[in-house]
């Protein structure tokens, strides 16, 4: 075989791997196409799939390689770990997920550029000719800093959603510190591709502060705003992939980063945009930390109710419009709250679900979540669709959402959610908030929705209140 | 290839990404962010010629790590994408078998 290698003419392996990249480029592409609707959706990961894996082994065939049985071992263990976690993760879970596996990609990338600039570190450390070019020299540097960035910046995503780190770090002059911190790591960037690669010690220092700038800019940034966070690394690191292929001299990783750098950075804008912010906002505003700072004055108080009057109150509606937020799917109250629909339809009650753009915690996992539980399409109304109908509907029943109900986004100029669009519940006849306690929503600002004189407060765990519903409803017969 | 190849190749891709992306309807965009962070898995192949061709400990240890990321973020993001997409799978049948479904869960 290693012969083989060495033989020029049409059966290349180099040939073969060129034209093995070309049919996952296109594979790639074909795949995302056909996720873009629904009706093809799955065949698209398939494609995409197969053109990863017939990328993967021809890659096996490269002149001159070694190491084959680590490269082989690193497979089996990141493969193995990586699909025991990707099906093991509940479907709440998922965007902390995707932020995991994501910074997995920008590490990479950054390995790759560290494995070049070291090598050309260490040559020029020992006189020895350096064989990049300057252009190869900068975008391994670029590459190699946004990969960083992105690995460890999704890192601080995924726990910050996953609870295990909850701080919001914030100081004074904290943006001053985080642009100089990137500033720096430019800088030496720029020493090092000026010098063929000056020293290790010059290497080291990009990606240690490139790191450090990736944990930095993501502390301060609340958990609210972290997936249009996530998809903006997403971004980056099919970036840092495709500028790493230019490295490398890798049509397939060019293609395929660059798609997902532009592709990613469109639904980057459109994330922002359903929360009626820029993404220059996201990134660098205090919103979202917690704090809630402005204390808006809310008058009226919180009227509780008991799930048996709830009970009967949508049985004799004609029409209600579940809302459902977060908070529902992380009680896994879908699959009742859907039993208590389904009870609803039979009565000749109409029910319709009103999904916010940034329901769940990303535009369209609320949709995911459920379409898991089995409700079907056609009762799943967005924003748009829905808002005009609220004045009509008998019942509007929160269950787990907070702040994409809060009617200050459109009332109070110095509430932080100011502008931003939400689902108007609060102009039905009878608004019920299923409710597990008194505290705020997830951006931490009180809902002035709960104290309206047509709200009622239904408190306990969202599965434990919608199976009380289904039997208050059962009950009336 | 030369420079400017590979700066048309740059251009022609990133219209291509916006153009998929432009028309989705927001149902499926965290199955698309989903099946794009899965997309640029395909680093894993540059992890393995990084580290086929590392010749020190520290070109290998670097390489061995950058090869077991990419391998993670490729697997990983590959299972979490078809989890999700099945669910739109079995929405679509479910529409024609409503009626016998009623009251299964």
């Amino acid at each position: 075989m290693e012969s083989a290698m060495q033989t020029p003419g049409i059966f290349s392996p180099r040939l073969l791997i060129d034209i093995s990249y070309f049919l996952t480029a296109c594979l790639f592409i074909l795949g995302l196409k056909r996720m873009s609707s629904p009706v093809t959706a799955r065949s698209g990961i398939v494609w995409a799939g197969a053109g990863m894996a017939v990328a993967t082994l021809v890659s096996f065939l490269y002149p001159n390689m070694s190491n084959y049985e680590l490269i082989i071992a690193a497979i089996v263990v990141g493969s193995i770990v990586a699909w025991w976690s990707g099906k093991r993760v509940a479907m709440t879970d998922m965007p902390q997920m995707i932020a995991l596996y994501n910074g997995m990609g920008g590490g990479a990338a950054a390995a790759i550029a560290a494995v070049e600039l070291y090598r050309a570190a260490f040559a020029n450390a020992a006189h020895e000719e350096v064989h990049h070019s300057t252009i190869v020299m900068s975008l391994a540097v670029i590459g190699g800093i946004i990969g960083a960035i992105s690995f460890s910046g999704s890192l601080i995503a995924w726990a910050k959603l996953q609870g295990v780190l909850n701080k919001t770090v914030r100081f004074a002059g904290q943006k001053f510190v985080n642009g100089l911190l990137f500033l720096a790591s430019l800088a030496v960037g720029v020493i090092v591709v000026l010098h063929h690669g000056a020293d290790p010690l010059h290497v080291t220092l990009i990606f240690a502060l490139a790191l450090l700038f990736g944990i930095a800019m993501t502390l301060p940034i609340g958990g609210a705003d972290m997936p249009v966070v996530i998809s903006l690394y997403n971004a980056l690191t099919g970036l840092a992939v495709a500028f790493e292929g230019f490295v490398l001299d890798n049509a397939a990783m060019i293609i395929a980063g660059t798609v997902v750098g532009s592709a990613g950075t469109l639904l980057t804008q459109l994330m922002a945009k359903a929360m009626n912010r820029s993404l220059a906002n996201v990134l660098f505003s205090d919103f979202g930390s917690g704090g809630g700072g402005a204390a808006t004055a809310v008058s009226g108080s919180m009227k509780p109710i008991e799930a048996s009057d709830v009970g009967v109150m949508m049985a004799f509606a004609s029409k209600v419009i579940v809302v459902p937020g977060y908070g529902m799917a992380v009680a896994q109250a879908q699959h009742k709250v859907w039993e208590l629909c389904q009870l609803l339809i039979e009565r000749g009650v109409q029910v319709k679900f009103a999904i916010h753009p940034v329901a769940g915690r990303m535009p369209g996992h609320m949709n995911v979540l459920l379409a898991e539980a089995g409700v079907p399409y056609d009762l799943i109304a967005d924003l748009d669709e829905i808002n005009a109908e609220f004045e009509t509907a008998d019942v509007a029943l929160i269950i787990g959402a907070n702040d994409v109900v809060n009617p200050v986004a459109r009332t109070d100029k110095s509430s932080p959610i100011y502008g931003m669009p939400i689902l108007n519940a609060d102009k039905a006849k009878n608004v019920i908030v299923i409710k597990r306690g008194q505290g705020a929503g997830f951006s931490g600002i009180e809902n002035a929705l709960f104290f309206l004189d047509n709200t009622r407060m239904l408190y306990g765990d969202g599965q434990k209140a919608a199976a009380e519903l289904v039997n208050a409803v059962k009950a009336v017969g | 290839m030369t420079g400017i190849v590979a700066l048309y190749i740059f251009m022609l891709a990133a219209f291509t990404g916006y153009e998929i992306i432009a028309k989705v309807p927001v149902i499926l965009h965290t199955p698309l962010m989903s099946g794009s962070n899965f997309v640029h898995g395909i680093v894993l192949v540059g992890a393995m010629v990084a580290l086929g061709g590392a010749t020190n400990p520290l070109e290998k240890t670097i390489g061995f790590i950058g090869v077991l990321l990419a391998a993670g973020n490729a697997v990983g993001g590959y299972v979490v994408t078809e989890r999700m997409l099945e669910m739109f799978k079995s929405s679509g049948a479910k529409k024609k078998t409503q009626t016998e479904n009623k009251g299964g869960h």
